[in-house]
């Protein structure tokens, strides 16, 4: 029993740039600033194609929601091994108030339009730290929900899946569809190879809009404001012992 | 001995500044007239100095309260500002020692410069007021070559010059500058399906890879920095901007000119300061696995990989550790190999390729006595598969706490490997020390970590003898002593034996052409005051 899968994968700013904030203080500077695929969704990738050299999976479709350059991202994804990709676009002004709700309504329809039996995400995005798509997404179509998955076997049923929680690991059973979202341990993501990126320039990407899949794309949140964490103080250098004592007493640091 | 400018700085003054104290600097006296007091005991120990070794300094405060001092630093100070010119102690301290075993000694001042144009600009005003130059990059050498042996003013080209300048994927190239570490080299060229295989173990600059001529795990397929440097942009003693292939050449090949590139790779600060590299790609492999396999001797292990080589097999990773380093690592990474020599290997190819050049060596390795063929296709799994040798030197470290580590760096044709790896371990029990062995034993090359504690010079002293000693017998074997460190202070002796007189001369009349008044890095391959 070959299963579809669909992966979203979301083009970021690359995680060792340094963030700065815009003038505005409404978001941070993208313009020329290095992007690429979220970590998370490297591993979901990853996790698809196991799943698919394992035989559980004959086709992986990826899909992502931007403006132009997210096709960079469906490409990085073709060349790991993806089958077909979907561009969702949106223009770049809109792309400050297209927020989680919309991607999960996106990739709901998309579920439903392409019958795929997984729906396979990564559990956050870097960028806004959300961690809400895959559950919404769930809730959306009423399907089971596998999130922060750190490991993931087919049984006969459906699905068997390890999340890493707060207190520990919990192992779940699903049945299928489901959507599940990919923690950091789930695998350690391939790296794309030059004949791959050869190939995925061949593979066929569909563009549409929001619109096309009957998505509302007016916003539910308003940034108010976006400001840098409070500057770090100076370290004082203290003298010597009596100096630290007398500094830790100060500020309080001994009840007698 | 030439007197430097600024003479009274670095005069050979019998004071020597040693600890962190502001206000109270500890005087130590040159080696056996007076002891250490404890706490120059302490700090020491701390930096795993070994306290007989102590050599005089003139104290740091002198810097900025001399005359000739206050005039350099405002010199400086107008090239690249006043936030990145400092003579703090921590911050020379840290510029002065590497990763090696032997006592670095602080510059008297660090510039942190943005710019070649910069660079040049520094190199001028030392050149006109005789002060030594010191380049720095990431500090992760092995052979002191950072070291501020006269004092003067390190240089530090990483800071704040860390872009990469150029990525030509369809050429497989890129241009970095000296604060361009390996990883972040390979980070950001990966999503192209392209990596730089040289991989000496610490994350060092590519830049400082090429003034040590650096190599690592892949030479065996991919070569060292030697094979993957297409061109230089050097900064001379005298200011003079060059670049050895050209002025924005790369071309995988050339016949322009005398081979600078070559000249400068490997020349370890002595000639220039490099301050950009043009490097090669390589392409992602297709395929990847990775196999451990033990065998009940080093001779048998060995001979695999000599028996593995005349198959023409092309393997990309061939490491050898020895028994001692297995139950290190078993220790430290908490693993449960047998405490018996291990080859490390790695197959790269399509996925045809690599299958059936692991049927050939595991065939190879069964032929020699070797034991449970282990191997692993899956990325996290090939992590783990290495996760012992990537921790050999900490886990080393880590069977005597407090060491330090004199690690030897021999290369030999590989016939000679098996005997020479055989005496080796004989003359290190002979002599009572621990030296865990890790090889790249596809080039021939091996490292010993001959552990001495840093309190205990007669330990030293026993360590140094087996180096020297293995050293002599590659050379005798057609090798090398050195294959991939670099010569720093610890193996001049070693290279004069290597090359032979006129050897040597045709070395320094280049050094005296480049760098007439011996400027560059002094102390470092050559005795200082050669004669030129």
């Amino acid at each position: 029993m070959a299963l579809k899968v669909l992966v979203g994968c979301k083009r970021v700013i690359d995680y060792a740039v340094k963030i700065r904030i815009k003038p505005d203080k409404l978001g941070v500077v993208t313009e020329g600033v290095k992007h690429s695929m979220n970590p998370f969704d490297e591993i979901a990738v990853e996790e698809a194609m196991r799943m698919k050299e394992a035989k559980l999976v004959n086709e992986i479709i990826v899909v992502s929601c931007g403006p132009a350059q997210a096709m960079e991202t469906i490409r990085t994804a073709l060349a790991m091994g993806a089958d077909r990709g979907i561009h969702v676009e949106i223009p770049v002004d809109q792309m400050d108030t297209f927020q989680p709700l919309h991607v999960s309504k996106v990739l709901a329809k998309l579920a439903e339009k392409e019958k795929v039996d997984i729906v396979m995400l990564g559990k956050l995005a870097i960028d806004d730290d959300s961690n809400q798509t895959a559950q919404m997404t769930a809730s959306l179509l009423d399907w089971p929900q596998g999130v922060f998955a750190s490991k993931i076997d087919q049984t006969d049923a459906g699905l068997e899946i390890i999340r890493e929680v707060d207190g520990g690991l919990e192992t779940i059973r699903t049945t299928l569809p489901a959507v599940l979202s990919a923690d950091l341990r789930l695998n350690e993501p391939r790296y794309a190879t030059l004949p791959n990126i050869m190939k995925a320039k061949k593979k066929k990407v569909v563009k549409m809009t929001p619109a096309d899949l009957g998505v509302d794309m007016a916003p539910r949140i308003q940034i108010v404001s976006v400001e840098d964490p409070p500057v770090r103080e100076a370290g004082q250098t203290v003298a010597d012992v009596d100096d630290l004592v007398a500094k830790l007493k100060e500020k309080g640091f001994f009840s007698a | 001995a030439k007197m430097r400018g600024l003479p009274k700085l670095l005069s050979r003054a019998k004071r020597v500044r040693v600890g962190f104290s502001a206000s109270e600097p500890v005087l130590a006296i040159q080696a056996g007239i007076l002891q250490p007091d404890k706490f120059t005991q302490t700090f020491v120990q701390l930096r795993g100095l070994q306290s007989s070794n102590v050599i005089s300094q003139a104290p740091l405060a002198a810097v900025a309260d001399t005359d000739s001092g206050k005039q350099l630093r405002q010199e400086l100070e107008s090239i690249v500002g006043p936030g990145n010119v400092s003579s703090g102690e921590s911050v020379v301290l840290q510029h002065g020692q590497d990763e090696g075993p032997h006592q670095g000694k602080s510059p008297d001042i660090v510039v942190f410069p943005s710019s070649t144009e910069e660079v040049s600009e520094i190199c001028k005003i030392c050149t006109k007021h005789n002060i030594p130059i010191i380049p720095y990059g990431t500090g992760t050498g092995l052979e002191g070559g950072i070291s501020a042996v006269d004092g003067g003013v390190c240089v530090n080209v990483s800071k704040n010059m860390n872009k990469i300048l150029q990525i030509h994927q369809e050429d497989f190239s890129a241009v970095v500058q000296p604060g361009i570490s390996r990883e972040m080299l390979n980070q950001e060229v990966r999503a192209d399906g392209l990596w730089f295989p040289v991989d000496p173990g610490a994350d060092a600059s590519v830049c400082g890879m090429c003034a040590t001529g650096a190599s690592g795990t892949n030479a065996v397929r991919y070569g060292t920095m030697k094979e993957n440097c297409l061109n230089l942009e050097v900064v001379l003693a005298d200011g003079r901007i060059i670049h050895t292939a050209g002025i924005g050449s790369r071309p995988k090949k050339s016949s322009a000119g005398y081979n600078l590139t070559s000249l400068f790779l490997g020349s370890e600060g002595t000639l220039g300061i490099i301050t950009s590299a043009t490097v090669c790609l390589h392409a992602i492999p297709e395929s990847v696995a990775a196999a451990v396999v033990g065998f009940p001797t080093v001779q048998n292990a060995v001979d695999t990989v000599v028996m593995t080589l005349q198959c023409s097999v092309p393997m990309a990773r061939m490491e050898l550790l020895d028994e001692v380093q297995m139950k290190a690592c078993n220790e430290y990474s908490g693993l449960s190999y047998p405490e018996t020599p291990h080859l490390f290997l790695e197959f790269h190819g399509s996925e045809s390729e690599v299958e059936s050049q692991t049927e050939t060596v595991r065939d190879i390795a069964a032929d020699n006595e070797g034991g449970e063929f282990q191997w692993a296709v899956q990325q996290e799994d090939r992590t783990k598969l290495w996760t012992a040798r990537h921790r050999a030197y900490y886990a080393d470290i880590a069977l005597r706490p407090g060491c330090r580590s004199l690690t030897t760096d021999v290369c030999v044709p590989v016939s000679a490997l098996p005997d020479l790896v055989t005496a080796t371990k004989a003359d290190i029990a002979e002599h009572g020390l621990i030296g865990p062995m890790v090889g790249h034993v596809g080039d021939g090359n091996f490292h010993t970590m001959l552990l001495f504690d840093p309190a205990d010079p007669e330990e030293f002293r026993k360590c140094k003898e087996v180096a020297n000693k293995m050293a002599r017998s590659a050379i005798a074997l057609g090798g090398t002593c050195t294959g991939e460190h670099g010569v720093g202070q610890g193996k001049m002796v070693l290279l004069e034996e290597q090359f032979g007189k006129d050897g040597i001369d045709v070395m320094r009349k280049i050094k005296g052409a480049l760098d007439p008044q011996q400027l560059m890095n002094p102390g470092k391959i050559f005795s200082r005051n050669c004669n030129i």
